[in-house]
């Protein structure tokens, strides 16, 4: 499995013109673990979500490759696109109270995309979502089977999401922003969990998030981008070597305890990032 | 110079950096303006809206004749260079009646609105800012109303008082106000829980003032849209009290009175009933495409 | 969570007898401020004074009004609307033969309205932008400003005067008058009970026009709905892992996004239902179809009070109806609501 990006562009148009969300990103993903940083509108869920190519329909998207697993996916169809979509990548979204579909249990949710990519009966779709909640390390997996999303914790909502997304078996995760809306002691649980199953059926994970320690933490590589483009691209351990500013930036407003600062220094942003 | 001139005042409206409250306030006026303009059907809508207006205030300067005046031996004509659109059955002018009989149409629906706003309003917002008993015995009372069908309703109580414009208009009232309670109270429950309500009521504001001059003006911008929605409705609801011979009574040039009286030659002179129908279905489309613009500028949320 | 629910439809059955009284009431108050006199309307008003003033007291009318509103009440209570002055029938017998046509019109609207309604506004979210999209906007447009006499009217023109496509006004051809026994009162359905394909396919003939107009209304009405429903539900989150997943279009757009606004929908189609009550009176009126409708105009015009205020409170009631099934099937079916 392998993802490559060059020059990717991704515009919308607004009542004032074009805007640029995405401009010019080039990227290359083999199995391993990549990690995007950014803040808000940087660009990189829509880089992230331009692989499944799922955009808003507004967006117009250019480069001059996009492709998985040597998949064409700027020429692909539909059709083409649902083969990659569940089956070969998943998507995990941020808040499971908004991405899981309020009306179904959390098992027909599961189900559902079990049966999608593999052949077998409703029973037997029962059991292997059930035994993949048992994967995700859910105590009572019959119970939650048949919850419905609103009945669960945050916590145990991601679970079902990443439940849901593993059953294809697929061999690449995007899991964007997994965990910024969890309680903060939930949040590693999630991503050890992500870790371990990722390892354990040596995926390809493509981690988003606006926390660089954390990030570099759980990737083997971290691209770092800002107003649409990758500024930086840096080896997990190579952090301390960071030269875009903008990135030192973002390291020098971490409180650590080793060396506590009588005040955060606040980012000053240069308009020379942008060019 | 007028170019210029023009682009001054856009500059002044549009500035990020509003020197007075009023250059705020205008400069808001004017965006919305701006983003309610892009919207064509509802220009359209703004537009017939105020044409009808128009011609209906200036009927006796654009009428060709007195609505009233019967030309016996020239009835049911077709439209002419005479009659631009034609006579009915006692040979009177379709085109004066139609201008004579949008006044009675508009008159309706101003004098409608007139009394329903402000009572909805009253309602609501007294319901939705004591709470409590006041709050649900206003609501039950809101909801047997709204149990009524609202046309029924109407037919109903206009039976009982006296067919004509005046119970016609009470009629619609009486049944159009409950929706209007709902909407102010909602609005008035989220905004009574408000931070800059309790900092009001701090300094000792009484809960007429807080109404008044907090409360009420926050819920005029949804009202408003409800009104200029509601418009059709009324419309349509006097046309239908007109045609089933409760609403305004004939020789009144009400368009549904005149639908009542003509609809006999639907097959033979069709033009004379169609055509106030269309005046009606025109009216109506009117205030259905400048609520629905103003809805999306003013109330984004209420879809 | 389950208690939750039920608490919720306990308060809900609990406001129907607060607001059922609340009908009657205004019903017999419109009945009392009327300023014809009940009792000049059955004796005429030539009758001697003292004939008149018999018949006040037989009335109860000189008793205060709560004494007649409790009265009103009994006799309210064994199914005593008193008596048309026009049919000389009593009221609930007239509404007893008169409704079921009604219901019958409304039925077949409403069926029509929301097998065209729904996919259009499903079509027309899914398509948001295009022209098939404009196209619904504005035919749902001209069905909200569409005074309902005036497309009956023009129907007639086009369909029966022009096209010879369907009978005239009424319910069925004089011919097959009094041909099938009344069972339900649906003459469709007695037709079928009866196995008279004859009487069956006349009166679908004589249906479909003025269920056809009727159920225009509705259909823009759930139309538009649809639409916004659809609109709301595919910007959802949840739409985009349905699509993560690869399912089908057809399985994202019908059992994601659909899914999620059934239940809404449901009610929808209970509100339209109970509206097209209302539309029904206008459009029995100019298709002479013997319905309530018919029945409480020909009363207005006559001022035969006691045949209008039952007809009104048979219709509030039946809204009432309607409009509580929408409010239970949603709270029974939406497991958010749980």
């Amino acid at each position: 499995m392998r993802v490559e990006i060059q020059n990717l562009t991704i515009a919308f148009p607004t009542a004032t013109g074009i805007s640029h969300a995405v401009r010019g990103v080039s990227l290359d993903l083999g199995t391993e673990k990549l990690g995007i940083v950014g803040e808000s509108g940087s660009g990189k869920s829509l880089t992230a979500r331009s692989i499944l190519k799922l955009l808003p329909r507004s967006a117009r998207i250019t480069a001059d490759k996009l492709s998985f697993d040597g998949i064409d996916v700027l020429t692909a169809n539909e059709s083409a696109m649902r083969a990659i979509r569940g089956r070969r990548a998943g998507l995990i979204l941020q808040d499971p109270k908004y991405s899981l579909n309020p009306v179904m249990t959390a098992g027909a949710q599961i189900a559902e995309s079990w049966r999608m990519h593999r052949k077998g009966g409703a029973r037997e779709a029962r059991a292997a979502a059930i035994d993949l909640l048992a994967q995700v390390k859910i105590n009572d997996p019959g119970r939650v089977f048949d919850a419905y999303p609103h009945e669960l914790s945050g916590g145990m909502g991601q679970r079902v999401m990443i439940a849901m997304m593993l059953a294809p078996d697929p061999e690449l995760l995007i899991a964007d922003e997994p965990t910024s809306a969890l309680d903060a002691t939930v949040q590693a649980e999630i991503l050890r969990l992500m870790e371990d199953l990722v390892a354990r059926r040596g995926m390809s994970l493509i981690l988003i998030s606006h926390d660089l320690p954390l990030v570099s933490h759980f990737c083997d590589r971290v691209a770092v981008m800002y107003a649409g483009r990758i500024v930086e691209q840096l080896g997990a351990g190579e952090l301390a070597q960071a030269k875009h500013p903008y990135t030192r930036g973002l390291l020098d407003c971490m409180p650590a305890l080793s060396q506590p600062k009588p005040r955060l220094p606040v980012m000053t942003r240069d308009p020379a990032w942008l060019a | 110079m007028s170019a210029t001139t023009g682009q001054s005042w856009r500059d002044w409206l549009l500035t990020d950096t509003p020197a007075s409250r009023r250059q705020a306030a205008w400069g808001e006026r004017y965006r919305l303006w701006c983003s309610f303009r892009s919207n064509g059907l509802a220009m359209i809508g703004l537009v017939v809206a105020l044409a009808m207006v128009v011609l209906s205030l200036s009927a006796p300067l654009l009428a060709s004749y007195d609505p009233g005046t019967q030309e016996l031996a020239n009835r049911l004509a077709r439209p002419s260079a005479a009659h631009w659109l034609g006579t009915d059955e006692l040979g009177r002018d379709v085109w004066s009646r139609i201008l004579y009989g949008g006044r009675v149409t508009l008159g309706m629906v101003v004098a409608v609105v007139a009394l329903v706003a402000p009572l909805g309003l009253a309602i609501g917002c007294i319901a939705g800012y004591f709470g409590g008993f006041a709050d649900r015995a206003l609501m039950r009372v809101t909801d047997v109303f709204l149990a009524f069908p609202r046309l029924i309703l109407a037919l109903a109580f206009v039976a009982a008082i006296k067919p004509g414009i005046t119970s016609a208009i009470f009629a619609i009232v009486l049944t159009a106000w409950p929706p209007y309670a709902r909407l102010a109270r909602a609005e008035t429950m989220t905004i009574r829980n408000t931070d800059f309500i309790a900092a009001v009521r701090l300094t000792g504001a009484s809960p007429a003032r807080i109404i008044l001059r907090h409360v009420v003006p926050l819920c005029l911008g949804s009202l408003v849209v409800r009104v200029t929605l509601d418009m059709s409705s009324i419309i349509l609801t006097a046309a239908a009290l007109g045609f089933l011979g409760m609403g305004a009574q004939p020789p009144s040039p009400e368009w549904g009175a005149m639908i009542a009286t003509a609809r006999r030659f639907i097959l033979e002179q069709w033009w004379v009933p169609t055509i106030p129908g269309i005046a009606i279905f025109v009216a109506s489309l009117a205030f259905n495409l400048l609520g629905d613009g103003l809805r999306d500028v003013l109330d984004p949320k209420q879809r | 969570m389950a208690a939750g629910g039920a608490r919720k439809l306990a308060a809900t059955a609990a406001s129907v007898p607060i607001t059922l009284f609340g009908l009657v009431l205004v019903t017999f108050l419109i009945g009392r401020v009327m300023p014809i006199d009940p009792v000049l309307a059955i004796v005429g008003d030539r009758a001697p004074a003292d004939v008149v003033a018999a018949t006040r007291l037989e009335l109860g009318l000189d008793l205060p009004l709560y004494m007649q509103f409790w009265i009103y009440l009994g006799k309210l209570a064994v199914g005593d609307l008193g008596r048309s002055v026009m049919t000389s029938h009593t009221v609930w017998d007239d509404i007893k033969r008169f409704f079921p046509a009604t219901m019958e019109l409304a039925t077949v609207a409403i069926i029509i309205a929301s097998a065209i309604g729904i996919p259009v506004g499903v079509l027309a979210a899914v398509k948001q932008g295009s022209r098939f999209d404009h196209a619904v906007r504005v035919i749902c447009l001209a069905g909200h400003s569409l005074p309902t006499f005036v497309l009956a009217l023009i129907s007639l023109l086009v369909f029966y005067a022009t096209l010879h496509l369907v009978p005239g006004p009424g319910r069925q051809d004089v011919v097959f008058d009094e041909m099938v026994p009344v069972i339900t009162n649906f003459l469709t359905v007695d037709a079928v009970l009866a196995g008279e394909w004859d009487v069956f396919w006349d009166a679908v003939a004589h249906l479909i026009q003025p269920a056809g107009v009727l159920a225009y209304f509705g259909m823009a009405f759930i139309a538009r709905m649809t639409r916004a429903f659809m609109l709301d539900a595919l910007a959802g989150e949840y739409i985009i892992t349905a699509r993560a997943k690869g399912l089908s279009t057809a399985r994202v757009i019908w059992k994601h996004a659909f899914g999620n606004i059934a239940v809404r929908l449901v009610t929808i189609l209970a509100l339209s239902y109970a509206g097209l009550l209302e539309g029904a009176v206008v459009t029995e009126t100019v298709f002479s179809w013997p319905g309530l409708g018919q029945y409480l105009t020909i009363s207005l015009l006559n001022a035969d009070m006691n045949a209008v205020l039952g007809a009104t409170l048979v219709v509030g009631v039946t809204y009432l109806a309607f409009n509580l099934l929408a409010d239970l099937l949603y709270k029974l079916l939406d497991p958010r609501v749980q």
